[in-house]
């Protein structure tokens, strides 16, 4: 056995700006990650009683999430919807969604008292009134079943033939697991919330909030296919072959369509939430505004941005949009679980996070875009593998 | 509804059969209305002098560490505290109040509710509502992820912040164990005022009703604690607002747990449904692939056929042209030949 390593791999540098950066923030995390395991969560973060989830949650956890889910939407759309054209797409999105999902449970480590007690909830004491419950059930199993949707390329790359054609021959029911697994997770991220009505504003608390999580994760998931590509076209255009660069503009003009579709259902949706609880009133507040920038800046206008840029096959502006609504999720996100949580506290009991929390979100990302980066630069994800031509 | 729910989900997680579950609850139809035998600790303001005597008990019977400044400095009334990991309970002074001659002391600790969010909120089970009354908690199960203090309405739960290793959720347990040896809670029994009484549930609903119908000057017309969040088992009395005095009136009626039971009853739902929706999408744009796909060999074959058919009719066309030809060739050759010979013969004749 000997893996493989592709031509163009051998041509990049291992002292690159971005690898020296990211070992200073390594050494930072590292410092960091000690501190929290001997000073407590006091000791590094400006959690407290009242506000006890932080940028870790609020940024790792649900966000993470949400972005993360190309892998599932992707994975759907070729082989379920079998759009064959976007099959370019399937492996870089099911690997950002591996890698997404694992950090999110890499920086659960960070924020949970005990995390070596992480598989207690399944395997000693089940909660199993508690929404979170299914929450960790269904991402421990997710993870699981992106794994293996990801091990075809694993496989190729390590040269295993006989366990690549059984990885590759589960491909389906994969898919389709992954489909349930990810609807069941990315509305109970939103049902968490369910349980707080006296807590949360009330233009972001609605019954639906589990449905407004799940929409606004596909929208979430096609964004960020569009928004990877256009970064690793720019940093990993060595790595990717014809077929892949040929197809790249159908998957953005695509993906860029359905964003807009979604989007729009996502912005009806919410408008229903707003006068099922019949808070028209609350839009003149200061959260009201604050509520409008994100519903207009960031769901009403990206529709429309999407809808042109496929109107005219402007690549450039369909990208563009896909950052908005990608900051929109980001913004969504926060203010479910940060900003517009304890609104009605005054501000001396509010939370803003202690830079060393920050400095623990940067140092995950950054240990995931090493990753990332060790993957494409080895196994077939952005190419074909010369053996195993046709697979994706 | 959310009994039902919660047979189910247990059943699905544990197959431990339903029968065993629904024994436990009292209301086998409609919500739960708490254990027939539970305990409550009423609280009357109007009584409290902020004296702090009940922090010192609760301090000294749940072995908590020393505060910072003793129990006898008032000065802490100053400010306004919330529980934490070192203390149960406290009381605030609220200066601010209507109706009612300022300072109102209000003392603030769990309020044990009959259907506990924290309880519903956890993912290890780590909370248990007694049938006494109490919420307990059960920190050797407990990982950390605080959605309990989350939850919890009242701001209530406190977490070991500081403990880098083994930080555990601490808030008031109403002294359970105190209650199983028949004793009071340490509070209860601590305040020199009697503003604190311990009984049954109903009993302390009763008796605060009584008060309140005795001195209807006193007091606002309303037990908090009767049934906000599904009801507690601390509950106040108080002739100040009870938004005055930090006790929050907009939490209505419905226990927490309700809040979650829709979207977990989707659940079977979608485990059941999505395989057969996304199965079925499957199958539909596979035989459609198949469909199109055979059309197309199906017509590539037909044209193949159809060019075949024509090659081979040109091709008999061709043969049977060049049969023609080649027996009017051998004719005329033989003619040639015959007529060669009579001319030969012919000429032998002229010899």
């Amino acid at each position: 056995m000997k893996a493989y390593l592709p031509e163009t791999a051998k041509k990049r540098s291992l002292f690159s700006p971005f690898n020296i950066f990211a070992g200073i923030v390594i050494i930072m995390g590292l410092v960091l990650t000690f501190l929290r395991f001997t000073k407590g969560l006091g000791g590094v973060s400006n959690l407290d009683h009242t506000n006890p989830w932080g940028l870790w949650i609020g940024f790792d956890l649900l966000t993470g999430v949400a972005l993360a889910a190309g892998g599932y939407v992707t994975a759907a759309a070729v082989e379920i919807f079998r759009f064959d054209k976007y099959h370019s797409a399937v492996r870089p999105a099911i690997l950002t969604g591996f890698l997404g999902y694992a950090l999110v449970v890499f920086a659960l480590t960070y924020d949970v008292g005990q995390p070596w007690r992480l598989p207690y909830p399944f395997f000693v004491s089940q909660g199993v009134t508690s929404v979170m419950f299914e929450v960790g059930a269904c991402v421990a199993l997710y993870l699981t079943v992106l794994f293996l949707e990801f091990s075809p390329a694993a496989l190729e790359w390590l040269g295993l033939e006989k366990a690549h054609r059984w990885a590759v021959r589960m491909t389906m029911v994969l898919t389709i697991l992954g489909v349930m697994l990810s609807t069941l997770h990315q509305s109970s991220l939103g049902a968490m919330y369910l349980l707080v009505p006296s807590k949360l504003h009330p233009l972001w608390y609605s019954p639906y909030l589990p449905v407004f999580f799940f929409v606004s994760s596909i929208a979430a998931g096609l964004s960020m296919v569009i928004f990877e590509s256009t970064m690793a076209h720019r940093k990993f255009h060595d790595m990717m072959d014809e077929n892949h660069l040929k197809h790249a503009n159908e998957v953005t003009l695509g993906f860029g369509r359905a964003a807009a579709l979604v989007l729009a259902g996502y912005f009806a949706i919410k408008v229903f939430g707003v006068a099922l609880g019949n808070h028209w009133d609350l839009l003149f507040t200061g959260y009201g505004i604050w509520f409008l920038v994100e519903m207009l800046g960031f769901v009403l206008l990206p529709v429309f941005l999407f809808a042109v840029g496929v109107r005219d096959r402007n690549i450039k502006l369909i990208k563009f949009t896909a950052v908005i609504t990608v900051l929109g999720i980001v913004l969504n996100r926060l203010n479910i679980s940060l900003i517009c949580f304890n609104y009605h506290l005054p501000a001396d009991e509010r939370y803003f996070p202690h830079w060393m929390e920050i400095g623990i979100s940067v140092f995950v990302v950054t240990v995931g875009l090493l990753v990332y980066k060790f993957i494409v630069t080895r196994m077939p994800i952005l190419f074909e593998h010369p053996q195993y031509p046709q697979e994706h | 509804m959310g009994t039902s729910r919660r047979k189910f989900l247990k059943f699905m997680v544990t197959a431990a059969g339903s029968a065993a579950v629904a024994g436990k609850g009292k209301a086998a139809h409609g919500h739960f209305t708490g254990y027939e035998k539970a305990n409550a600790v009423l609280f009357d303001a109007t009584l409290c002098v902020g004296c702090r005597s009940c922090e010192a008990a609760c301090n000294e019977v749940n072995q908590l560490p020393e505060p910072e400044k003793s129990f006898t400095d008032l000065s802490v009334l100053n400010e306004k505290r919330r529980t934490d990991e070192k203390t149960y309970t406290v009381v605030n002074r609220y200066d601010d109040v209507h109706h009612v001659k300022s300072p109102v002391f209000r003392k603030m600790q769990c309020n044990h509710c009959q259907e506990p969010a924290c309880a519903s909120a956890c993912f290890v089970g780590a909370f248990t509502k007694t049938p006494e009354g109490a919420v307990i908690y059960n920190p050797s199960v407990c990982v950390g992820c605080r959605y309990c203090l989350i939850a919890c309405p009242f701001n209530i739960p406190a977490y070991e912040y500081y403990e880098p290793l083994t930080p555990r959720v601490m808030k008031c347990t109403m002294c359970y164990p105190r209650i199983k040896e028949g004793k009071l809670p340490g509070c209860v029994e601590a305040c020199p005022m009697e503003a604190l009484s311990f009984g049954k549930r109903d009993d302390m609903i009763t008796i605060a009703k009584e008060r309140i119908r005795k001195y209807p000057d006193r007091y606002i017309d309303h037990v908090y604690g009767e049934n906000e969040m599904g009801g507690t088992n601390w509950l106040y009395i108080t002739g100040a607002p009870f938004e005055d005095i930090g006790l929050r009136t907009d939490l209505g009626v419905t226990p927490a747990p309700e809040f979650t039971s829709g979207a977990l009853a989707m659940v079977p739902i979608v485990i059941g449904m999505w395989p057969v929706l996304l199965g079925g999408i499957y199958v539909i744009n596979r035989r459609k692939d198949q469909l199109a796909h055979k059309e197309k060999v199906d017509s590539v074959k037909a044209a193949i056929n159809e060019t075949e058919a024509t090659a081979n009719d040109k091709m008999k066309k061709a043969e049977e042209r060049f049969k023609k030809q080649r027996e009017m060739a051998v004719e005329t050759a033989v003619k040639k030949a015959l007529v060669d010979a009579e001319k030969q013969s012919g000429k032998e004749e002229d010899k």
